[in-house]
Order: C-alpha cells, then sequence, then structure tokens
C-alpha cells in the first residue's frame, strides 16, 4: 500500500510538471495583452493626453530659459567658459533659470505627482463602474494580473515620458550650447530620471490605493488631488509654522540642542515624498551640494569647496531613495491586498 | 443528460451574518438548460459567482466540468462562459477589439481569434456593428455581444446572469432562440438566472425556485406544480346565481373535490384532485340557476412564483417571532 501511494505520489508529480510549465508559458502573453490594452488605452484618453502636453510644454519652456540664461554667462568672457567646463554646467540645464520660469526640476517636482494620479486614480473602479471587472474576472486570468499590468502599463508611460524628455533636453543642451557631455553627467541625469520615475510611481500607487478604495472615480481623483496640495503647500506651512516656536532662539540654550532641533525638523519635513524628491534631485543635479543636514563652522573649517563625486552624491541620498521606494511599495501593497481581498460584485 | 456537470452541496455563503445563500444543493446535468427563478436578491448572482470561484463559499462543496471552484478557479474559468448582469464593454474600442481582448485574455492566437469573432458576431447578427464603438451599442446589442463573449472561449457551461433584463420582447426572443440553438448544436449547458417566468418557461429543461438564500423546489414545470398543489392541482372557478348552501354541499361531497370555497356570494373556487370540469359543469346545471362562467385554472410558472412569494410574506412575521 504504501509503496502504491509513493509511485502515485511520484508518477503525479512527472505528470503535473510539464503543465506548469506549460502554464507559466502561457500566462506571459496574456499578462502583456492587459499592459498593451491599458497603454493603449492612456495614449488614446484624453486627460493623459493634455496632461502629456502640458509637462512637454512647461519643460521646453523651462529648457528655454535655462538655455538663453546659460548663454548669456557664456557669452560674457571667456573665463566662464573655461569654468564652465568642470562645474558641471550640463547640469545646470535641469536647475536653473532667469527667474520667469521655474526650471525643470520644480516643474517635475509640481506636475509630477498630477500626473500620477491622474494615471491611476481610475484604475480600479472605473472597470467596477463600467461593468467590466465582472467581465475581465471571469475570464482565466490570475486577479492581480489586473492590477499588477495596469501599473506596470503606468509606469512605462511614465519611463517612456520621462526618458524622452530627458534625452531630449540633453539633446537641445549640446546642439544649443555646443557643450559636450561628459559620462558622470550623463550618469547623474540617468539617476535623476530615475528617481523622477520613482516619485511618480510614489503618486501612481496612491491613485491606485485610493482606487480600489473609493467606488467613485471622482472621489478618488479628489483624494488623491488633496493630498498632492497638502503635501506641495501646507505641509511646509504646518513645519514652518512647529518651527518658529519650536526653534525659538531664546529658548536654546546650547550648541548641541540647536542642532538637534534643527534635525527634527527637518526629518518633519523628509515625512513628505516632495520633499525627499527635492532633496535628492538637488543633491545629484548640483554636486555642489555636501550635505542634508545642519553644518556646523568647525565642520566646515578646511573644507574645499568643490563637487561631490558621484558616489558620494548617490550615498548621501540613499536613505531619501529607500524612503521613496518603500512609500510607493508600501501603497502598491495596500492596493494589492485590498483589491485581492475584495468582493469583485458591484453592489 | 447522464453525467452532472454542476455539482453543488450544502453551498452557504453568509455575508455580515445574514446567509445570501443557505444549504443550497443541487446538481445540474450536461446538456441542460438550467432556469434558476427568484426575486432580487434572492441569493442568484452570489451563487453564480462561488461557481465561478470570484467568492468564496462560507461552508460546502462546489463542483464544475468535475474541478473545485473554489481552490482552481482559473480551470473552472477555462470552462465557463459567465455573462454579467451588469454587463460592460470598453467604451472606446470596437465589437471585434472587445471581444478580440477576451479571446487574448483566454490565451487564443491572434488569427484564429479574429476567424471565430467574426463568425460569432455573425452568428449574434451584429454583423453591421463590428467597427462600431460599444459607447454606442444599443443595450440589446450589448447584450449579444455579451453572449458572443462569452462564446469565444469555447466554454462547456455558460452561466447566464439575468440575459433578458432591459430587452425588448423580440430581443428578448432572439436572445432566447439564440441560447436554444446554442444548447441544442453544441451541447452546451445552460444555467440562466432570471426573475422573468415566462422566459424562463420557454427555454428551460429544469427550474430551480430560490428564495431567500434557499431552494425551495426543483423540477420541470410539472413536476414543480406537483410538489407545490401536492393534491389541488386544479382550481374550478364558478361564477352563477344564486349559489345555495346545498350546492355548495353537493360539490363537497363529489368525488376528486377536496374542498370548495366561497369566494363571493355568487363565486365559488373548486379545489381539486384531477379534472373534473365537465362533471362539475353538470352538477351545476342540474340547478336551475344561471351559470354566467365556468372557467379551470392551469398552474403556470406564474402561480407558482406567486404562491412562494406569498408563502414567503406569510412566513416572514413567523420566523422573526421565532
Amino acid at each position: 500500500m504504501n509503496l502504491r501511494q509513493l509511485i502515485n505520489k511520484v508518477t503525479f508529480k512527472i505528470k503535473r510538471k510539464p503543465k506548469e510549465v506549460e502554464a507559466v508559458n502561457k500566462t506571459q502573453p496574456v499578462f502583456s495583452a492587459i499592459v498593451r490594452k491599458e497603454f493603449t488605452d492612456y495614449l488614446r484618453s484624453w486627460r493623459i493626453i493634455i496632461l502629456l502636453v502640458i509637462i512637454g510644454l512647461t519643460c521646453l519652456g523651462s529648457l528655454y530659459t535655462a538655455i538663453t540664461t546659460i548663454k548669456d554667462t557664456l557669452s560674457q568672457s571667456n573665463e566662464a567658459k573655461e569654468i564652465a567646463k568642470d562645474a558641471y554646467l550640463f547640469l545646470k540645464l535641469f536647475t536653473t533659470s532667469d527667474g520667469t520660469l521655474p526650471p525643470f526640476i520644480t516643474f517635475v517636482t509640481f506636475l509630477g505627482p498630477l500626473l500620477g494620479v491622474a494615471l491611476g486614480f481610475d484604475a480600479i473602479n472605473s472597470e467596477r463602474n463600467k461593468g467590466t471587472l465582472t467581465r475581465l474576472m471571469s475570464q482565466p486570468i490570475p486577479r492581480d494580473y489586473v492590477i499588477n499590468a495596469k501599473f506596470v502599463a503606468a509606469l512605462l508611460i511614465n519611463i517612456i515620458l520621462f526618458f524622452s524628455l530627458g534625452f531630449l533636453v540633453m539633446a537641445f543642451g549640446i546642439l544649443i550650447i555646443g557643450l559636450p557631455l561628459t559620462v558622470e553627467e550623463l550618469i547623474r541625469i540617468m539617476c535623476f530620471l530615475v528617481l523622477c520615475i520613482v516619485y511618480i510611481a510614489f503618486w501612481l500607487n496612491l491613485g491606485i490605493l485610493f482606487s480600489v478604495r473609493f467606488k467613485q472615480a471622482a472621489t478618488s481623483a479628489l483624494s488623491g488631488i488633496a493630498i498632492w496640495i497638502f503635501f506641495s503647500i501646507f505641509y511646509n506651512m504646518i513645519i514652518d509654522f512647529i518651527s518658529k516656536s519650536y526653534l525659538n532662539p531664546e529658548s536654546i540654550t546650547s550648541m548641541e540642542e540647536a542642532i538637534n532641533k534643527q534635525e527634527t525638523i527637518l526629518n518633519l519635513y523628509r515625512l513628505s515624498p516632495s520633499y525627499l524628491f527635492s532633496e535628492s534631485t538637488t543633491t545629484l543635479l548640483s554636486p555642489g551640494v555636501r550635505t542634508l543636514g545642519p553644518l556646523t563652522m568647525e565642520q566646515t573649517v578646511g573644507a574645499i569647496a568643490g563637487p561631490l563625486p558621484l558616489g558620494q552624491s548617490l550615498l548621501l541620498i540613499w536613505p531619501q531613495l529607500t524612503g521613496l521606494i518603500a512609500a510607493t511599495l508600501i501603497c502598491f501593497m495596500i492596493a494589492y491586498y485590498m483589491f485581492i481581498r475584495q468582493e469583485i460584485r458591484t453592489n | 443528460m447522464s453525467e452532472p456537470i454542476i455539482e453543488i452541496e450544502e453551498l452557504t455563503k453568509i455575508y455580515d451574518d445574514v446567509p445570501a445563500v443557505n444549504g443550497l444543493s443541487l446538481s445540474i446535468q450536461k446538456g441542460e438548460i438550467f432556469g434558476l427563478l427568484g426575486p432580487n436578491g434572492a441569493g442568484k448572482s452570489t451563487t453564480i459567482f462561488m461557481l465561478l470561484g470570484l467568492t468564496e463559499p462560507t461552508s460546502g462543496n462546489l463542483r464544475v466540468c468535475g474541478i473545485d471552484s473554489t481552490k482552481y478557479p482559473l480551470e473552472v474559468k477555462k470552462r465557463v462562459g459567465y455573462l454579467p448582469d451588469d454587463l460592460g464593454f470598453y467604451q472606446n474600442m470596437t465589437g471585434l477589439e472587445n471581444l478580440m481582448y477576451t479571446a487574448s485574455l483566454n490565451g487564443i492566437p491572434k488569427d484564429k481569434a479574429k476567424e471565430q469573432a467574426l463568425s460569432l458576431l455573425e452568428q449574434v447578427g451584429l454583423e453591421d456593428a463590428i467597427h462600431k464603438k460599444t459607447g454606442k451599442y444599443s443595450r440589446g446589442m450589448k447584450q449579444r455581444l455579451g453572449l458572443a463573449d462569452v462564446l469565444i472561449k469555447n466554454p462547456e457551461v455558460i452561466i447566464l446572469d439575468e440575459p433578458t433584463l432591459g430587452i425588448d420582447p423580440e430581443g428578448v426572443r432572439e436572445l432566447l432562440k439564440l441560447i436554444k440553438e446554442l444548447n441544442v448544436e453544441k451541447n452546451m449547458t445552460v444555467l440562466l438566472s432570471s426573475h422573468h417566468l415566462h422566459q424562463v418557461q420557454q427555454v428551460c429543461d429544469r427550474v430551480g425556485i430560490f428564495v431567500k438564500g434557499e431552494l425551495l423546489a426543483k423540477g420541470n414545470i410539472d413536476e414543480l406544480a406537483g410538489q407545490l398543489f401536492e393534491q389541488d392541482s386544479y382550481i374550478v372557478h364558478i361564477e352563477a346565481e344564486p349559489i345555495n348552501q346545498t350546492l355548495i354541499k353537493e360539490l363537497t361531497e363529489q368525488e376528486g373535490v377536496s374542498r370548495v370555497e366561497q369566494i363571493d356570494t355568487n363565486v365559488i373556487d373548486i379545489y381539486c384532485k384531477k379534472d373534473i370540469t365537465p362533471v362539475i359543469a353538470k352538477k351545476v346545471m342540474a340547478y336551475d340557476i344561471n351559470l354566467t362562467n365556468i372557467s379551470k385554472k392551469n398552474f403556470g410558472l406564474d402561480e407558482i412564483y406567486h404562491l412562494y412569494f406569498e408563502g414567503r410574506d406569510k412566513n416572514e412575521p413567523a420566523t422573526i417571532n421565532q
């Protein structure tokens, strides 16, 4: 009897294997079919087209102001040209402006979340409201394919948008200013683009989370936008308000206390994803930034002002980067879990 | 018609302490059209969701095509086509594109899918609207596209949740004809849920009456009538003037009559075990009275349905008191 059971088990295993392999091979095109469909939907939808146009135009605008500023400075003297060669001039394309239009990174910090929320806010609830979710779920696909595919499709839009924008800026820079791009600058810009994608992925996942939680697309869109406005405007105000009383010079007795308090305030700021993002982008794009915390005069004594190497810059923003990725993953995990446990029924 | 393709044993689903489906046992044979009949909120859709593995049952067992749908929903969904009641399509895609998308989700290669989709669209009578966006489809067209969508994976069983909802009578007739054709030609098993008795009566081999999560009766129409009205299967309705007590007494004593009910001074209902209308007519004529109306009531699904829901209303306060 035992032997027979064993044989049965063994044959069962042998029989089962090719089936599993076949299943894996078969499911891959199904997943890509959903991604393809979602991707086409995004490209066809007016709201994404409008957002892409807005982002494209603002980026071109800021690029234009940056280029004119740099050109003006360069044309002033020959000396400036020599200095420029060592000063990561290329990165300035993303960060400088003559004051009429904000620079590229400010636009991304501001408009990126809007794009993320717009990509995600109706991912699940529109399917539910249109009655396509039940139909989709009655097809032989695992339930998580739907949410994963939507995330992947939106992320693809992001990746394509930011890499093409980044390369466009670089190409224009080379063409108009005529400065060659160094390898380090290229890597720094790549890192910056990846950072942008991670940052927008956070807002995208927040949008997806709301789309799972709220049945009405309008509710989830408004919640997403409310959080975006809160973090981009009100959060800074609140922290400023707190820091005024907290960092009151009269109540601080020692230097250590001052530093501690300063760091507490800084950490409060860092709860906001937009602050994390702007900290890390400035570090990446301005190699001159040596620290993100407070520095005492003693610490800076003897330091030679010069750009940090890429590795050091990356090390400096490592906590920010992991924090952003963690926030992104947490949002996605909550959305994923809720979607898996949710009833498919509409009413 | 021998092997069961859907087996449900003691299926129970409890939502927030309220049973949506309560101890349901049912077996549906291959090649059968089974009608799940019940009012809104009776638990029909919940049962269907459990059959597809979209909702987990609280207790009980289900097998569809011999596969446990709670444990292996994907395998079941490969074999079962489901048409939901709140059917929707991607509005900015054409009918053909929607079908092709469903086909791609089922792993059907593109060229084969297109061929199949076109022939199905023709079969359901949508050949003129192939390249029209589904956002512009009428309700009846959507329902027909839904049927094509269900059929594209070539299922063994199709489950239709309220398929006739919101379609005009002509559309209903065509849809039911189509369902019947599929059943006959491809030997497809059909599970149909509805609250429209007459439509169910037209196509279903067997019917299950489903109220408050419980299956009250099942069988074909005659069997249902038999189960319900164990003996009083026929009612003879008489309107005459005047009706006196001796007539009523005589009728009550007549063989085959179980009871006589006086509804009005001139109206009586006679409950009989078999069809004895001529005998009753003779009896009445023997008296010198003016007979204005004599008719036989047959039990259609309407009466069956009505009786159940009346019964439900009567039973409700009793259960609350308990």
